[in-house]
């Protein structure tokens, strides 16, 4: 008999784990692992963050050197995509030709950036920041560049503003809505973290979007914004969110909205097929109804869930979400996720720059956003894993052992 | 360069340079021992490259953060006095004989 097949579209962390973690699962078919970058599988929170200002060089990123797939017996095919996905026959063509039967297609295609669709969109010095490429050109860029609007105030554009500011840039930020990371976190953390940019010399224009780029010989000079401003501009960083890669799951007639949609296991309609990380909309515990989640952790633990599932051990997704921003010299932790939460306590002082939120629906606890304070964040990971049983009158008091309520709870 | 040793739970054991600057985690990484996950890349947001580090060689490492403190609390193996983060052991001339064992499991 032949021996079974597992090839992983996609070469992000989430496809990279899935390769990884089918071997130590004792996994003794074939791995296929193919990705569309013409590199090594690498991370990407570094890209925003210490590579992106120069601290570390990209024999940091790497997941794995190369040796590693050779020696696991990953078959890694980069900087090709695929092309289709047919599922009566159990193959998948790549653009080169070339087809691979499957046993099991493991979907891990991740997200690319959303483009903004304006005049001048198309100039130099406009710029995503997305892969290991757009952080080159924006690490050569930053030592030249003395004006940066960045459009769009999620993790991407704060993070790439505080490094910016250190590159000592001028920095004016853009955020159509009146809340920065408001997708994400809630009130009080987006106040935070947008008075902690002013300080370091950030400028914000909240409730504005851009009309279109300015440019000379090509070149980004500047921007309008919808309130009819002209501001100047050598760098215009777009960072306005991502588009999940499902074009081929949606040819291949499979169920996509916001990603492609997966059961409890992970699994799409067809039983043979997974779909996992960026690219994923799945059904989970912590949130009301489904989620389509960009992080590491959710890469990494729905990766193992399907290598298990391949294994033989199949078993419902149910990992705590916990996600971490750094920005200056502030080190932001989510654990669970906030969006939905009618009620919010502050434990500690945000004006000692060490706090952490936790945001309650229903009174029960469902996340906890933590500034420069890993010990909540530690134990709010624990406590959300079951019924945290907390009230928000104990998270707010400081002198309520959060540790020993964690461990008093039932183990899980 | 520092010579450190990997104690793997069999009593296998590797020794790697690692250049003065560079983490025990990384070093482990870019050299391909099994038994350093490492998920977070060195942001200590996941404890998966836990080790023990040779009782009587604690002194030689970095004083332990409380952040280091707070995750070791979510390691998957058990948590002794000698656990470290191996993100947070950067190598130092001190790191010279260093043994660091692995332990059992990493999630």
């Amino acid at each position: 008999m032949a021996v079974p097949v597992v090839a992983i579209v996609g070469a992000g962390q989430a496809g990279f784990q899935v390769a990884a973690s089918l071997r130590q699962e004792g996994f003794a078919g074939r791995v296929v692992l193919i990705g569309d970058e013409p590199v090594l599988p690498y991370q990407r929170p570094p890209l925003s963050k210490s590579y992106l200002a120069g601290e570390s060089g990209v024999d940091e990123l790497w997941l794995r050197p190369s040796e590693f797939y050779a020696k696991q017996e990953i078959d890694l095919i980069s900087d090709e995509e695929v092309a289709s996905v047919d599922r009566q026959t159990r193959r998948l063509r790549l653009a080169s030709g070339r087809e691979i039967s499957w046993d099991h297609l493991v979907l891990a295609t991740g997200a690319r950036y959303r483009p903004l669709p304006v005049p001048g969109a198309e100039l130099d010095g406009v710029l995503p920041l997305r892969t290991l490429a757009d952080a080159d050109v924006l690490r050569q860029q930053l030592n030249e560049t003395r004006h940066v609007v960045v459009v769009g105030a999620g993790f991407i554009g704060l993070e790439f503003a505080s490094v910016a500011i250190a590159h000592s840039a001028e920095v004016h930020i853009l955020e159509i809505t009146q809340q920065p990371m408001g997708r994400v976190v809630s009130e009080p953390t987006s106040r935070f973290f947008t008075d902690a940019h002013i300080g370091w010399g950030a400028k914000f224009s909240l409730g504005t979007g851009l009309v279109r780029i300015l440019g000379a010989n090509g070149r980004a000079t500047g921007v309008e914004t919808t309130d009819g401003r002209q501001l100047s501009a050598d760098l215009v960083l777009i960072c306005i969110g991502v588009i999940p890669n499902a074009e081929l799951a949606h040819e291949a007639g499979l169920t996509v909205d916001n990603g492609i949609a997966v059961d409890q296991f992970l699994a799409t309609r067809d039983p043979a097929i997974f779909a996992i990380g960026d690219c994923a909309n799945f059904p989970t515990p912590y949130a009301v109804g489904r989620v389509r989640l960009e992080s590491v952790q959710n890469a990494v633990d729905q990766a193992r869930c399907v290598a298990a599932h391949i294994g033989g051990r199949p078993e419902a997704y149910q990992k705590v979400p916990w996600f971490w921003s750094d920005q200056g010299d502030l080190k932001l932790q989510i654990a669970g996720i906030t969006t939905g939460h009618d009620q919010s306590v502050i434990r500690g002082d945000p004006t000692d720059g060490s706090f952490s939120v936790f945001c309650f629906r229903d009174s029960r606890l469902i996340g906890v956003e933590s500034v420069n304070r890993t010990a909540d964040h530690v134990v709010a990971r624990r406590l959300l894993a079951g019924d945290p049983g907390l009230l928000p009158e104990q998270a707010a008091d400081e002198g309520y052992d959060l540790r020993a309520h964690a461990r008093s709870l039932p183990s899980r | 360069m520092p010579k450190v040793t990997y104690v793997h739970p069999s009593g296998a054991r590797e020794v790697l340079d690692v250049p003065v600057g560079t983490s025990v985690m990384r070093a482990a990484i870019i050299n391909g021992v099994d038994g350093i996950v490492a998920e977070c890349g060195g942001e200590m947001m996941c404890a998966t490259c836990h080790v023990y580090v040779e009782p009587d060689q604690l002194g030689r490492t970095p004083e332990m953060s409380d952040d280091e403190k707070a995750m070791l609390e979510f390691t998957a193996s058990e948590r002794k006095p000698h656990s470290r983060l191996s993100c947070q052991l950067v190598a130092t001339p001190d790191f010279e004989g260093l043994v660091v064992h692995l332990p059992e499991t990493q999630v």
